[in-house]
């Protein structure tokens, strides 16, 4: 048998390596962070926030309406994604033996991997052909980028629900489809909101869908049918400009606000569906 | 003394596995029932067939016929909802709903059956809760989480939600078999209580309590009934010597 000197030292040896991995792990998470946040603070104005996007090169103005856009594209792709996606999850999580549910299940997983830029070509064969480049057109490509991740998520949150607790339910004479949504999902609904989380983050900083089709605009939102800004498209144009000076602050001030807006859309959720018992 | 519950014929399957194989017994209103038998003799299932609980599992099913008075639970127009507001059930595993107070878990069975006047709940979760021995112990504290309780203090909590929806039996799983023996002895005396109101049908691999609370009691035994009588001819004059081995130890 080895002796116990050796155990112990092997033992600080793995737990060095340990720590080590850590901190490789987190040197790209921080420096990104440090950078993103010192950057952007000096960038930020009340202008920034709240008045048109300037030409490239042009001082002034700011990024109000890559902010509105984003939301506003966010907002709506979520209104569409959401409901399909936790219900798909329903499906798939209470019907799980049935046939379609496998098929639909092995679909969904292969969406979760199509490429962005090939989910904003769909939208625009899908959309902007039929109505110009659009706010709806952005929102259902990112729509369609968020429902396999919402589906799930909320399959396997709905799947650790206790079987109990279900019972406990039906046992008390309510309906399969009540218990599913009142018991089930209330249970379920932290993991679930995780889930769309998750994906509200995602589509948030997505650049290809949007580019192909909401187009960007230097302008305030203008109706739905219309082209919008996005955050991600404003980072991108400005971080490109030939104006380093001038744009690459602003690009450094949209990142800041993006990674905010996708912070504190964490936050209120979290909020919204916290444990009332902890 | 009249038939609640009349069991013809009844025999039940997992895929297929027969676990019941053709019980019949008749079951008397406003008495203790209580099953015995070994581990995997399909006592749970033979209650679980009574409120139409056993459909639910995957690939399940059953035979027979299941008289409610009078009317069987299995007929074509039956919607097992409404047979399983009128039979309730209290689980093995006390599970009161976790993200719900003590007061939501004594109304969830009528809240989620769309019962919303508050004045009535009120009532309805205070007379639950006092007919399940509880009310006094959580008076003061019925916004607390139902989690929060002990595990005695849980299956009473279970046992006042199946009581708030009106039931006119009440089955029950194993009811003490998770908790403590003080705790298990209070919802024995409660059992004894309920019977006045309700025709009670419980299932126990504990055979002093079948013999405390039950005034018959059947012993399953590989998915037959081997035996039903009242309880006191069954512990102290069992015509079946599978029977006698039982309840005397032999094996179980």
């Amino acid at each position: 048998m080895r002796s116990y000197r050796f155990r112990k030292l092997e033992n600080r040896i793995m737990i060095s390596l340990a720590y080590v991995a850590l901190v490789i792990a987190l040197i790209p998470l921080a420096s990104i962070l440090i950078e993103t946040i010192s950057n952007g603070l000096s960038a930020m104005s009340f202008s920034l926030f709240f008045e048109e996007i300037p030409p490239l090169g042009q001082s002034g103005g700011g990024i109000g309406p890559a902010i509105q856009g984003t939301l506003i594209v966010v907002a709506l792709a979520s209104i569409m994604g959401v409901p399909i996606g936790v219900f798909s999850g329903i499906y798939l999580a209470e019907f799980r033996q049935s046939r379609i549910a496998s098929v639909a299940r092995f679909l969904n997983d292969v969406l979760t991997n199509v490429p962005s830029i090939v989910l904003g070509i769909f939208g625009w064969v899908l959309v902007v052909v039929a109505i110009g480049w659009s706010v709806i057109a952005g929102a259902v490509a990112l729509a369609i980028m968020m429902i396999p991740i919402v589906t799930r998520t909320t399959e396997e949150a709905i799947k650790l629900v206790p079987v109990n607790i279900r019972e406990a339910a039906i046992a008390l004479g309510v309906p399969r489809w009540k218990t599913t949504l009142t018991v089930v999902l209330s249970s379920a609904k932290k993991g679930i909101a995780t889930g769309i989380l998750l994906a509200v983050a995602r589509i948030s900083g997505e650049t290809a869908p949007l580019l192909l089709t909401i187009l960007g605009s230097r302008f305030w939102f203008s109706g739905f049918t219309q082209p919008t800004a996005a955050l991600p498209l404003t980072i991108f144009n400005f971080s490109q400009s030939p104006f380093r000076t001038v744009d690459l602050p602003r690009a450094w001030g949209a990142s800041l606000i993006l990674i905010f807006i996708v912070l504190a859309i964490n936050i209120i959720v979290r909020y919204a569906t916290r444990e009332k018992y902890g | 003394m009249s038939y609640k519950i009349e069991i013809q014929s009844l025999s039940a399957w997992f895929g297929s596995k027969q676990v019941l194989q053709d019980i019949t017994m008749k079951i008397k209103q406003n008495v203790v029932t209580a099953i015995i038998g070994p581990s995997g003799c399909g006592k749970t299932t033979l209650i679980r067939c009574l409120n139409r609980m056993h459909e639910l599992t995957p690939r399940a099913k059953v035979t027979g016929r299941v008289l409610l008075d009078g009317e069987d639970i299995y007929g074509e127009n039956v919607d097992p909802v409404t047979v399983r507001r009128r039979i309730g059930m209290v689980f093995q595993k006390p599970n009161p709903f976790p993200m719900m107070s003590i007061y939501d878990n004594a109304a969830a069975g009528l809240k989620l059956n769309g019962i919303a006047d508050k004045h009535r709940l009120d009532e309805i979760v205070e007379e639950s809760l006092r007919a399940a021995h509880l009310w006094d112990e959580v008076r003061l504290e019925l916004g607390k989480s139902g989690a929060s309780l002990s595990g005695g203090q849980q299956q009473r909590l279970c046992i006042a939600r199946a009581l708030a929806i009106e039931p006119e039996v009440i089955l029950m799983d194993e009811p003490t078999s998770a908790l403590d023996p003080t705790a298990a002895a209070k919802i024995e005396q409660l059992i004894r209580v309920l019977a006045e109101d309700y025709t009670v049908i419980i299932v126990t691999h504990n055979m002093q309590q079948a013999a405390r609370v039950s005034d018959f009691t059947a012993f399953l035994y590989l998915g037959r009934l081997v035996e039903y009588g009242s309880t006191k001819d069954i512990f102290e004059n069992p015509k079946s010597e599978l029977t006698e081995k039982y309840i005397t130890g032999e094996f179980g």
